[in-house]
């Protein structure tokens, strides 16, 4: 169904994809089965469900960092390979994943020092990438002297410092605490709506998923594949106190529920999910 | 901002107080061990002390334990009766040259050591038939190779039969690009996943990877190596000069004051310190790159 409406040069298309771990092995894991997931210009998508439904691994197979055993992805109309060699997408961990040695700007500068830009380009970038996270005095300083936000926020301006059209995130804020999670949740929706950006966001949380995303794409384990798709339509201009909303308390318990029902469905096949 | 503050470094003075703290350390362990010297000197058996007819006590008379100003008056002295130069200007003058050997040992020894790991982790099959050759390689000792090679080198070129100091420089790299090679290709290994993930999304190649992310994150294993090898180096240079005699080397001076030791025991001693010394400054030099390669990593915490 979502393929019929899919359009080729949608960011994300992805068709009839599988994943399979050790293939013929006695270790064969089915990681993700008939995946169709068409993702729109500029939409907020967010991947959850239980740890093993595969969200990382399909955000990995976006990022052709790992090659489908079946099916095809194409980004922005042409294959996920292609896309990578472009650097068509930026990309973003839970660990920020920032080198020691390199300090804040030089960082932000690494993807574009591998396309080739010269210095005075690469840092002139650098600078506005740092404006648009709100750290420009952080410039010359390393990661380790940055707090777990703001070493996030860096990350964040790395992966989009290319000015790529499209943004994989895996469990971004996973590791920050309960203050600083809102906070980088309000500003990567700033960020993501002032450069018209897309997102595929792999989160655990469900209010996470619920208060970012335009759509909220619930998987299950064993074999991973997506059972829902809950729409959130509350519009663009999200701020706190669309977390205290009524619309956004029913979109999180349509969600939970949706991951509740996976998780009888599991107890029912005698499957205990850790 | 919400965030936390960012975190200071230590501040300059505590680390100069640390510092000047460390170099009182050091000499006064040098005062100590010279005091328990003389010490000893002064309240042990001349003859030695016998147990059950086993000798547990040196002799403490002067030929077995010079005092140590005895030591350091010779280096005042010139060194054959009406020579021109003082025994200190030849010390120094053979530690000068084992050191330049040493270095020569050290920098080449690490290159290799480095090109060598990076060849194994580039390539799984190089590690694979390599490695155990690496780790033999080690249990040969020098003393058995150093005729070896001055031999291998003879029969190739009648310029290098002469050239003794360039078969110690060899075992000296012989000795010295082993920790480096195994430090290097396990820092190599270690990288973490997700930055080398990142690199794969920004479709770096290898040797990209190599030296944007893998190196600059091997380095906490490379520079402890690099102490290792600069010690090795210095082991493998002056052993192999008194194994083959080097001309000019501190090697060849322990080997000939030591000759002269039943005559003039202190003499020894002045060669002994001066590669000790030679030690010293080859430890300095490496350390000095050590603060070089670190100087931009997290200080770690006291």
């Amino acid at each position: 169904m979502e393929n019929s409406m899919s359009n080729p040069n949608d960011p994300v298309v992805i068709a009839g994809v599988r994943k399979i771990f050790n293939q013929g092995k006695p270790n064969q894991v089915d990681a993700l089965i008939d995946i169709d997931l068409t993702v729109r210009a500029g939409e907020f998508v967010s991947l959850i469900g239980p740890s093993g439904c595969g969200k990382s691994t399909l955000l990995r197979l976006i990022a052709d960092l790992l090659q489908p055993s079946a099916g095809t992805i194409t980004i922005n109309g042409k294959s996920a390979h292609q896309a990578r060699v472009d650097q068509d997408y930026g990309m973003a961990f839970q660990q920020s994943g920032l080198f020691e040695w390199r300090t804040v700007a030089r960082n932000i500068e690494l993807p574009l020092e591998l396309k080739g830009w010269d210095k005075a380009k690469r840092r002139a970038r650098a600078v506005e990438m740092l404006e648009l996270v709100k750290l420009p005095e952080f410039a010359d300083h390393y990661p380790w002297q940055l707090s777990g936000g703001m070493q996030q926020r860096v990350a964040i301006a790395r992966a989009l410092a290319a000015h790529p059209g499209l943004l994989l995130m895996d469990e971004p804020f996973g590791a920050l605490d309960e203050m600083t999670r809102e906070h980088m949740q309000a500003e990567l929706l700033r960020i993501c709506a002032a450069a018209g950006t897309t997102v595929v966001f792999v989160t655990h949380s469900i209010p996470e998923a619920v208060y970012l995303a335009d759509r909220v794409v619930v998987m299950s384990p064993r074999p991973g594949r997506i059972t829902t798709v809950v729409d959130v339509a509350l519009g663009r201009d999200r701020d706190e106190l669309t977390r205290e909303a009524s619309g956004f308390f029913g979109k999180v318990t349509e969600v939970r529920e949706a991951l509740r029902g996976i998780e009888l469905s599991l107890e029912a096949r005698g499957i205990e999910d850790r | 901002m919400t965030d936390p503050t960012p975190v200071a470094p230590a501040a300059p003075s505590t680390v100069r107080a640390r510092r000047i703290r460390r170099a009182a350390m050091f000499v006064l362990a040098f005062l100590i061990v010279a005091a328990l010297w003389e010490g000893y000197k002064a309240v042990g058996p001349e003859a030695g002390g016998r147990v059950v007819g086993v000798r547990v006590l040196a002799r403490t008379n002067d030929r077995a334990m010079p005092h140590i100003w005895d030591m350091f008056s010779r280096f005042g002295r010139s060194e054959v009766r009406g020579g021109s130069d003082s025994i200190l200007i030849v010390v120094v003058r053979a530690a000068w040259y084992s050191f330049r050997c040493a270095l020569l040992a050290f920098l080449a020894g690490s290159f290799l050591g480095i090109a060598i790991a990076v060849l194994m982790a580039r390539f799984r099959v190089i590690e694979r038939a390599v490695m155990p050759y690496l780790v033999i390689s080690q249990t040969v000792p020098i003393l058995v190779l150093a005729p070896l090679i001055m031999s291998l080198m003879a029969y190739n070129s009648r310029d290098l039969a002469s050239k003794t100091w360039l078969a110690a420089v060899l075992l000296g790299v012989f000795l010295a690009f082993f920790p480096v090679a195994v430090g290097t290709l396990r820092g190599l290994q270690s990288t973490a996943s997700a930055p080398l993930e990142l690199m794969d999304s920004f479709a770096a190649g290898w040797w990209k990877t190599l030296w944007k992310l893998r190196f600059p994150s091997a380095v906490p294993y490379i520079a402890p190596a690099l102490r290792l090898a600069g010690a090795a180096a210095v082991v493998g240079v002056t052993v192999s000069e008194i194994s083959l005699g080097v001309k000019f080397g501190i090697g060849r001076l322990i080997l000939s004051y030591g000759q002269e030791a039943t005559s003039d025991p202190p003499k020894l001693f002045t060669a002994v310190f001066g590669a000790a010394v030679l030690g010293l400054v080859m430890a300095a030099v490496v350390l000095g790159i050590d603060h070089l390669l670190m100087r931009n990593r997290q200080p770690e915490a006291a």
